[in-house]
């Protein structure tokens, strides 16, 4: 199949971008990061600077790859990190746009690369449970019910990947955010610093530069792990309650 | 350097009480000591992520260095099936001692009796660390914690997180990490890559590291230095590692005479999605976990296999009659339940026999109908459904199948574009993990003084092979619990020794040879990508030191990669420029240590003369086709000095006062 490419090109983050466009020839088995590879040995064989764009397990689970496809985070696949997505959702002829996310708080680096810093930021803030090497009570010691420890689960998933950022019109990080809030704030050992915790990485949020949400539900179509909206309204709950907490 | 004594720093006394007496009477560094100390970090993957975390919180000043953007991608993120941990809460008869019999011989007898059984000792602990920081692990209705058996061990002491363990393991060491550099504790590089180590007088004492956003090199020094950078399965260009694995940071240790210890051991996982065409970038496992129901097979003649891979036949399509259950038939006690060395060589013979099922002729089917049929069957009769049909038969066993494999079928079928419930799966043995690596003592340090290496980056626990979920208990074992013990013994002597400087002879020395290693690759501007040299070292090492090996082939094979070499260093072609963001010249330097650990690892082979583990080689192998291990002769550790002519071998001679010697048998 014969794919033009319209492709987000940006030297350096102060540098002015542009979409450019590219030929090339791929085959449906392939990846969408394969097919981009193929353009690279195209660029590279004629001495040109390849695209920058970021990825490292091509298995839809290190959060690394992060293309905007078609306008839409990890492109039209739901559930599918761009990696995941393979060539046989296109057609011959299809002309296809690659941008990198856009969002203040994530800004480019070089062509389809981000700086995604500020999620590492938010986790530090909070985004943990205080216990040290060599302090954990025997494993058993406090059983969980399985649909507890389930729900946690589905809220740890989160890659990290900020597709969620990506989609919002505001660029909000509230996804990411609750997902953390909710995978520690649902567990026992994670409920002691839970109020602290909400607190403390919304501020951090909010100083990256993240924006507001505004419920547009956005984020919770375009993640490719399926995070549920419902963890912002479990963050929302605790966020008020660490006010009139602090208030008391 | 012509003969380096290579003590395995073993502390005496019985095997079971050997490192609680230790943990007991060795040196400590005080509280107000520690704030005196620097250590490096250089990877955040488990190993990485939790030493780093750990020596924090014990007060040491923790400089930790990724290439990634965060330390939550390291490859330890894709681990799937699960961990092990002796912790016999299914009272089924685990124990310390039984794991760590199971690793030894798992491991073909090519291990250190004394790292292993260390390892099967803290392995409860690790379990317990994980929960306490939220690691959501499977559970049981009653609340508690649940397990399952991994391949070929008897007992039932793998905990897991659905088929996301890794990740969920590697989280909630980043969340300690991460409360570590809240702190100050922690100085957290990322986007740095370490280019070579810096020794001063003979100890390791910094490193040189390239800001990868600026192409800035920089000088980083401390009183020691930890490695925890990960296995080097991408040599092989396809492997199941992330894209961006490596072995530069080892290697270029090694350069610095650090030693490279059993290269050769790696290990093949026989169930992976095969290659489809040339642009391949890399492979993709299906979990372990689906031989406990798929049936291998491939048909009997010839003629079906070629109609099968030009499509004129489906699997389907073959009469019972007409498949070799290979595996089955060769293998009766365990069937489709052998260890993954056995099976993958056993794919090998049938698609070398002409029997594969893909295009490329590399492929075999792990067919799950008859499960399905099994199940379906199953659950009409829980259903009380009297004489169900076929076809309801059909979609009930489906139903089972996929609450058991879901994930995985999806996955396969989103890569392929093939119905795994319709037809049967085809899969390929494809490199998946290194046993090989930096060679450490008991305490985990390298021959170099105050140089350390834990997790995949090291050779010390699983031999010649390693058991399925063992490796992220090695990880996290290596790095919550011995290394912040095992570091207090170099560092307790250097109390007295002020903040190392970095503005001496020696990091001047360090930094301009890896700006002159840099200028160097920029400048050849020649016109072959440094993928396309990737791709064709990485198919030398699988033709030549892959599943089976041979004297002549590895002769051959050295020789193919020293030409590849010059010809790398004539024609290579790097776009861009050094001072800037360049993922080009980050494989370039990658690729390039490859293509010397590539030779060392034909070395190591040839060395060999026997088949144990991962390693086969054909000339050693009984009538039936079955490893042929020499313990006479080779109960070593070998350990490689590099050399740009030939690379030097020195030995650690293994003993065993705990196991029997025996032959691994599956018939
Ligand atoms: C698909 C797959 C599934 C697996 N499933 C399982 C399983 O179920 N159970 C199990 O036990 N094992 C499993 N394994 C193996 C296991 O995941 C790995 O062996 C283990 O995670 C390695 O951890 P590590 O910390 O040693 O290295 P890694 O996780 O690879 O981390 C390496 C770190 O070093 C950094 N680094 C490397 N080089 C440099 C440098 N030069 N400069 C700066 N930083 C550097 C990287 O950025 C990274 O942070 C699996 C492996 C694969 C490929
Ligand atoms: S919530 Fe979803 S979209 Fe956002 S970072 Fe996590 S996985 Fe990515
Ligand atoms: S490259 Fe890891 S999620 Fe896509």
């Amino acid at each position: 199949m014969k794919l033009k490419l319209k492709i987000w090109r940006q030297p350096s983050s102060e540098a002015r971008g542009r979409l450019e466009s590219y030929i090339v020839e791929a085959n449906e088995h392939m990846s969408f990061l394969e097919m981009m590879d193929v353009l690279n040995e195209q660029l590279i064989a004629e001495k040109k600077e390849p695209v920058a764009f970021e990825h490292d397990c091509r298995e839809g689970i290190c959060g690394t790859c992060n293309m905007v496809i078609n306008g839409r985070p990890h492109g039209p696949q739901r559930g599918t990190t761009t990696c995941q997505l393979h060539m046989r959702h296109f057609n011959d002829g299809d002309v296809i746009t690659v941008e990198p996310w856009r969002a203040k708080a994530f800004p480019v680096i070089k062509d389809l690369v981000v700086d995604r810093s500020g999620f590492d930021r938010i986790i530090q803030a909070g985004g943990y449970i205080s216990v040290n090497t060599g302090q954990a009570p025997d494993g058993n010691s406090i059983p969980i019910e399985k649909d507890t420890a389930s729900e946690a689960f589905d809220a740890a998933t989160c890659i990290g990947c900020g597709a969620c950022v990506a989609a919002c019109p505001n660029g909000s990080a509230m996804l990411f955010t609750s997902a953390k809030v909710a995978h520690l704030g649902k567990l026992p050992q994670g409920k002691v610093e839970h109020v602290a915790r909400v607190k403390n990485m919304v501020d951090q949020m909010d100083e990256e530069g993240f924006g507001n949400c505004s419920n547009t539900g956005a984020c919770e179509v375009e993640c490719p792990k399926e995070i549920s909206i419902e963890n912002i309204a479990m963050l929302n709950r605790s966020y008020m309650a660490s006010i009139f907490g602090a208030n008391k | 350097m012509s003969s380096i004594d290579l003590k395995s720093n073993t502390p005496e006394g019985p095997l079971k009480t050997k490192w609680s007496e230790y943990k007991g009477t060795m040196n400590l560094v005080a509280p107000n000591n520690k704030r005196r100390i620097e250590v490096i970090v250089v990877g955040t993957g488990l190993a990485g992520a939790s030493a780093a975390a750990t020596l924090g919180e014990l007060g040491y000043n923790v400089k930790a260095f990724t290439f990634h953007d965060s330390p939550r991608r390291a490859h330890s993120i894709a681990a799937q099936g699960g961990i092990n941990a002796a912790k016999n809460y299914q009272n089924d008869g685990d124990s310390t001692y039984r794991l760590f019999y199971d690793t030894i011989k798992g491991g073909d007898y090519r291990s250190r009796e004394s790292n292993v059984y260390r390892l099967a000792e803290v392995s409860a602990s690790i379990i317990d660390q994980c929960v306490a920081q939220g690691v959501p692990f499977a559970r049981e209705y009653g609340g508690l914690l649940a397990n399952r058996s991994f391949g070929g061990v008897q007992v039932s002491r793998t905990f897991y997180a659905r088929g996301q363990t890794g990740q969920q393991l590697l989280i909630g060491a980043y969340q300690a990490l991460s409360r570590q550099i809240s702190t100050g504790q922690v100085k957290m590089y990322n986007r740095h890559e370490m280019l070579d180590l810096v020794k001063v007088d003979g100890k390791a004492r910094g490193i040189i590291t390239r800001n990868l956003l600026t192409g800035k090199l920089e000088r980083h020094a401390a009183h020691c230095v930890v490695l925890a950078t990960g296995g080097y399965g991408n040599v092989f260009y396809l492997s199941t590692n992330a894209m961006n694995s490596n072995v530069s940071a080892a290697w270029r240790s090694v350069r610095r005479g650090a030693l490279m210890a059993n290269p050769c051991f790696t290990q093949i996982h026989p169930t992976c999605i095969p290659v489809s065409g040339e642009y391949q970038s890399k492979l993709t496992l299906m979990s372990e976990s689906l031989r406990n129901d798929g049936r291998v097979w491939v048909p009997k003649t010839e003629e079906d296999a070629i109609a099968i891979r030009e499509g004129r036949k489906k699997g389907n399509d073959i009469a019972e009659e007409d498949r070799d259950y290979y595996l089955e038939r060769r293998y009766p006690a365990f069937g489709n339940l052998v260890p993954r060395d056995v099976a993958s060589r056993a794919a090998k013979t049938a698609c070398d026999e002409g029997k594969g099922v893909s295009p490329t002729g590399l492929a075999v089917f792990l067919d799950f109908a008859s499960a399905i049929e099994r199940y379906g069957k199953a659950a009409a009769h829980s259903k009380n459904i009297s004489n169900p049909s076929q076809k309801k038969i059909l979609e009930l066993g489906e139903s089972v199948v996929s609450q058991k494999y879901g994930n995985l079928f999806e996955m396969y079928e989103k890569i392929t574009g093939e119905d795994p419930y319709k037809n049967p799966m085809k899969i390929y043995p494809a490199v998946h993990y290194t046993m090989g690596g930096v060679w450490v003592d008991y305490n985990l340090q390298t021959n170099i003084p105050g140089l350390f290496a834990l997790g995949e980056a090291n050779f010390s626990d699983h031999g010649a092979n390693r058991l399925g979920a063992s490796a992220l208990m090695q990880g996290l074992a290596d790095g919550y619990f011995v290394i912040p013990y095992t570091i207090g013994q170099f560092l307790s002597k250097e109390i007295r020794t002020p903040m190392i400087s970095d503005q001496t002879a020696e990091f001047d020395a360090a930094e301009k040879a890896v700006q002159d290693r840099i200028d160097n690759l920029m400048n050849i501007q020649g016109n072959q990508s440094v993928e396309s040299f990737h791709r064709r070292l990485g198919k030398i090492m699988w033709e030549y030191c892959g599943m089976s090996r041979s004297a002549e082939g590895l002769k051959k094979g050295r020789q193919m990669i020293r030409d590849l070499r010059d010809e790398f260093y004539k024609d290579v072609f790097i776009p861009g420029s050094a001072n800037e963001f360049n993922p080009e010249l980050e494989k370039a330097t990658k690729v390039a240590d490859f293509l010397e650990l590539g030779e060392v690892m034909m070395c190591d082979a040839l060395d060999r003369n026997e088949s144990c583990g991962g390693h086969f080689r054909e000339e050693y192998q009984t009538p039936e086709g079955e490893a042929l291990r020499n313990d006479a002769d080779y109960t070593y550790v070998s350990a490689w000095e590099w050399n740009d002519k030939d690379p030097i071998l020195h030995k650690e001679d293994l003993e065993f006062k705990n196991v029997e010697l025996k032959t691994r048998s599956y018939k």
